[in-house]
């Protein structure tokens, strides 16, 4: 049993306590969940130890033990560069996304807590699961919490919003199910490892159509996820009607879910599709980068807004995995992680405004910067941060994309460029026409500044920002190690020849 | 020489599930004339205890297997597998209607004896390997069926349902027995092996066993409730009994899938090639009307009953990819069903209320507020249904379509993902409206579940949670007994 294992399974052990909480006792549970939370977090800081003075690519803390003898399927865990700081973020932000429903969540409040833990469990399962079809079970455990949490605890259209969430995620994840099973009747394993090393040393060929089939099924389950334009639609109704603590586990860590998947599944396993697929997809990543600034910059609804900035930067991300060069994937995965802060604490702060006036009209705010100017500053830093200024966290991650990209083509950088413009204009906008300016009402209705739990939720994703902005080093050497071991494992013959004629 | 026609102590064994049900049976209906009425509760524990008798007689069956009776009953693995499935069914079906016949004022000991004599049906057709006891097998559980769901004499969707059932599943075996009529008339023999051996040869026109095969066909799909011979599903669930339906749903259907098996793949196996186009259509049809039709039910056992059409037909697709992955596959879907849907159906029976008032979907409107445990309870089973992982339909569709894709179904196999799918629509709005909504009159002072009613729901539960976590002990069994 490595820590692994134990940062894996504390959660699900914290479910059934939280379960065992008597109903009437809101508060237990809220302490309960925070006490597990934060406990998982402190466990999981420890995963860091063997990246501390090296930056080794590879499997660590891995656990492979049987779990059903036929088909083999096996509970195989281990963690590398690519993993580590999502299953960090996970860990982060749980405790985070407790202490912001403290006063929010009023009712069934045991099975919220309950609920958000079993999330994390699941989250956590399908960055660190290395047995495709251990993967495909976390993969579908994540979804039947997080529709709960949407549908009970939402907004006015929670049930729509939960319904097509469930469904989306359903029709991708069954074609990629279909493919996980091709792969295992031509392999005779579900063993990623075991898979790669087939596909790598030749074992294991697929002619092109089948390829680019297979690369399209679990292609389409991860882009719903992403949401990579046009299938994004989902994620606007998710986002607004969720609980807060919804949208910031749904943003920060649901969506690379996705991106994660791109990395760790479709690259490696299908190579020639993946890089003949490229131009499309970095097509449509390009599309979704200014359609999601440029309907953010009309939207009237705060939450709205943030989610289809979502769908802008994730598409960033997906332009970087898509380039197939160092920087690119660097840059796409301190961008998963840079997202999963900014935005995140993005939607807390959306939430703060609400639980004060609610409302998530911008409209209904002007002026908020007199009554509460450290809202209103945490508000900046985050903003900035989002869209990119320097010394901050997104700054990097954008900045290697775009490097990257230009390597790879550099008619797309000219475009995605065009989308890091388009979101300083709409959220200096929304945060021009919140905060300053005339209010629709007086200013000081409903409307205090930070709360010391509030603080305490919102301090450590600030810090990152920072630490995140400026001290690059302490991230990026695990994730370069690891990248570089993923774009070795999508050199194809074809590209090895391209990249051997550019030396 | 006469002596050769005495049966021996091992044939008795190998029959001892069967004779033990029918004594029993026998049992409670002399009994039943011979009670007063305040001890006719003691019906449902000597049921239990004849079940119990019976599950333990099909393993002592299987301590020794083989033929029994010139042939015509087979005790093999694959026999066992269906006669315990159908033992528990039956053992479920007993725990969940023992409250519903004291809440409907309707203590009888026909009910218990007719739904022993059903499973004794059921067990016969799965071990049968001669077409005329497939054919006993299959009127003594359809008879028994018939009478069972219309067993509230005095409730009007009871007569009804009965008289649908009773009219289209008769309809169904006449073509059965013309089937086999035909088969006869081509081979010269009923029993399944030698069918099979004369198929191989070769020497019979495919036209006319192609028709055998046919009209045997259509007689099975009558019974498993596959297009285009499903319409009478619904309707027969949604008038009888909820713990009837239950019953039904997984009861006969799982005996009819074996025979269908046995059938086709030993005696038809050489004509494989004709036939497999067929099912494959079937197979598509049934789940797509099946999925399709529950999206717009409002009523929950109507909807249930169109969900078991659509199972069905993915049960179809493992029968169409003809190989032993394909039947054990069915097998084992065929037993997380049983479980997953006699649970469901237990909440509803449960729910329902005297007289069944409440199986509108809108009725269970914020149950999870009132009754968390068995909100909980029937999400399991629906997230089954669904087939999410960690329960046992999702490995049951999961091995079908491993087994489907091993056969190089493709397309059957994308279909058939898609339209699950599909399904999670029509389950999800039970979850929808158990959990979002807030309570209405219906989920207002329920009484608590009744112990037996309780220990069906909680088994059930747990047979859908062993057989999606381990699911290795079930599937190992089957992928041993399975037909090749």
């Amino acid at each position: 049993m490595t820590l692994l294992d134990t940062v894996l399974f504390l959660p699900l052990v914290g479910f059934f306590l939280l379960l065992l909480v008597p109903k009437d006792n809101p508060n237990a549970s809220r302490v309960g969940a925070l006490l597990i939370s934060v406990s998982v977090f402190a466990a999981s800081l420890g995963l860091i130890a063997p990246y501390w003075f090296a930056a080794p690519a590879g499997w660590h803390f891995e656990t492979n033990l049987p779990w059903i003898s036929y088909p083999p399927i096996r509970y195989h865990v281990a963690l590398d560069g690519l993993s580590l700081w999502l299953v960090l973020l996970s860990t982060l932000l749980t405790p985070v996304a407790v202490l912001v429903s403290w006063n929010h969540i009023d009712k069934r409040v045991k099975e919220y807590y309950a609920l958000l833990i079993l999330l994390e469990f699941g989250l956590i399962g399908v960055f660190v699961a290395l047995d495709l079809f251990l993967f495909y079970v976390f993969w579908e455990v994540s979804l039947v919490p997080m529709y709960f949490l949407i549908g009970i605890w939402g907004h006015e259209r929670r049930i729509y919003a939960a319904v097509k969430f469930f469904l989306y995620t359903m029709a991708g994840s069954v074609l990629m199910l279909a493919a996980i099973i091709y792969l295992y009747n031509k392999s005779g394993t579900f063993d990623y490892s075991d898979i790669l090393a087939q596909i790598q040393s030749g074992r294991l060929v697929f002619d092109a159509r089948v390829q680019l089939l297979l690369f399209l099924a679990f292609f389409g389950a991860f882009a719903i996820k992403v949401p990579l334009f046009p299938l994004h639609t989902w994620l606007p109704d998710a986002h607004v009607e969720a609980p807060t603590a919804g949208s910031v586990m749904l943003a920060s860590v649901m969506l690379k879910m996705g991106t994660y998947g791109l990395m760790r599944y479709c690259l490696p396993l299908f190579p020639e599709a993946s890089r003949n697929s490229a131009p499309w997809v970095a097509g449509l990543a390009i599309v979704g980068i200014i359609y999601g600034a440029l309907v953010a910059l009309v939207q009237p609804n705060m939450k709205k807004l943030v989610a289809y900035s979502s769908v802008s930067h994730l598409g960033f991300v997906v332009l970087g995995i898509f380039s197939f060069t160092q920087q690119g994937f660097d840059g796409a995965v301190y961008q998963m992680l840079n997202h999963g802060i900014s935005t995140g604490a993005l939607f807390m702060l959306v939430g703060y405004l609400y639980e004060r006036r609610h409302s998530l009209e911008i409209a209904a705010y002007g002026g908020v910067a007199t009554p509460a100017p450290n809202l209103a500053a945490v508000f900046l830093i985050t903003t900035l941060a989002s869209i990119g200024l320097p010394i901050l966290n997104n700054f990097v991650g954008e900045y290697l994309v775009l490097q990257g990209t230009a390597q790879a083509n550099f008619t797309w950088v000219v475009f995605a460029a065009l989308g890091v413009i388009l979101s300083a204009c709409y959220m200096l906008w929304l945060y021009q026409r919140a905060f300053y300016g005339r209010a629709a009402e007086p200013v000081s209705h409903h409307m205090f500044d930070l709360t010391p739990r509030e603080w305490a939720a919102i301090l450590p994703l600030l810090a990152l920002m920072v630490w995140m902005g400026t001290f690059t080093q302490s991230f990026l050497p695990p994730i370069s190690a690891q990248n570089a071991q993923i774009l070795q494992q999508t050199q194809t013959p074809a590209a090895a020849k391209v990249a051997l004629n550019a030396r | 020489m006469p002596a050769n026609f005495l049966p021996t102590s091992v044939e008795y064994l190998r029959v001892l599930p069967d004779i033990i049900l029918t004594v029993m049976g026998a049992l409670m209906l002399l009994l039943e004339a011979a009670l007063p009425d305040r001890q006719k509760w003691i019906f449902a524990p000597l049921s239990l205890a004849g079940l119990s008798a019976a599950l333990l007689g099909a393993l002592a069956a299987y301590s020794d297997p083989g033929p029994a009776f010139q042939n015509m009953i087979v005790v093999d693995g694959f026999a066992t597998f269906f006669r315990v499935l159908v033992i528990v069914v039956a053992l479920l079906a007993v725990l969940s209607s023992s409250d519903y016949l004291r809440r409907e004022g309707s203590m009888g000991g026909e009910f218990y004896a007719l739904l022993l004599f059903s499973t004794a049906g059921q067990s016969i057709m799965a071990s049968a390997e001669e077409l005329i006891m497939i054919f006993i097998g299959l009127e003594i559980s359809s008879i028994a069926s018939y009478v069972l769901a219309g067993y509230l004499r005095d409730d009007p969707r009871n007569n009804e349902s009965a008289l649908k059932y009773f009219l289209l599943g008769s309809f169904a075996t006449a073509f059965l027995l013309y089937g086999i009529a035909w088969i006869y008339g081509v081979t010269g023999t009923t029993n399944l092996v030698d069918i099979r051996r004369a198929l191989l040869n070769a020497n019979e026109p495919l036209a006319f066993v192609s028709t055998a095969a046919a009209l045997m066909f259509v007689g099975f799909a009558f019974k498993i409730s596959a297009a285009p011979f499903q319409s009478w599903a619904p309707d027969v669930y949604q008038g009888a009994p909820a713990p009837v339906a239950a019953f039904l749903t997984v009861g006969p259907k799982g005996a009819a899938f074996a025979i269908l098996l046995r059938v086709f793949f030993t005696a038809f196996g050489p004509i494989a090639s004709t036939w497999a186009p067929l099912l494959w259509a079937v197979s598509f049809a049934t789940m797509t009307v099946g999925n399709f039709a529950a999206i717009l039910q409002s009523d929950i056992k109507r909807l249930l009953g169109y969900s078991s059409i659509a199972h069905a037909g993915y049960v179809l697709v493992a029968v169409t990819a003809h190989s032993g992955a394909g039947s054990a596959a069915a097998m084992f879907y065929l037993a997380a069903y049983a479980f997953t849907n006699i649970g469901a159906f237990a909440v509803v029976t449960y729910f329902s209320r005297k007289g069944e008032r409440f199986t509108k979907v809108d009725d269970f409107a914020g149950l999870a507020q009132r009754q968390p445990v068995m909100a909980a309870m029937l999400t399991i089973f629906l997230l089954s249904l669904i087939g999410v992982p960690l329960t046992g339909g999702f490995f049951g569709k999961f091995y079908i379509f491993k087994a489907a894709l091993d056969a190089n179904l493709v397309w059957l196999t994308v279909l058939g993902l898609l339209n699950s799918a599909v399904a999670a629509y029509y389950y999800l709005r039970i979850l929808v409206v158990m959990y979002f909504r807030e309570p209405g009159e219906a989920v207002e002072h329920l009484p608590p579940a009744g112990p037996a009613l309780k220990a069906a729901v909680y088994g059930s539960a747990l047979g859908t949670l062993i057989l999606g976590i381990f699911p290795g002990w079930v599937l190992e069994f089957a992928s041993r007994a399975a037909l090749r």
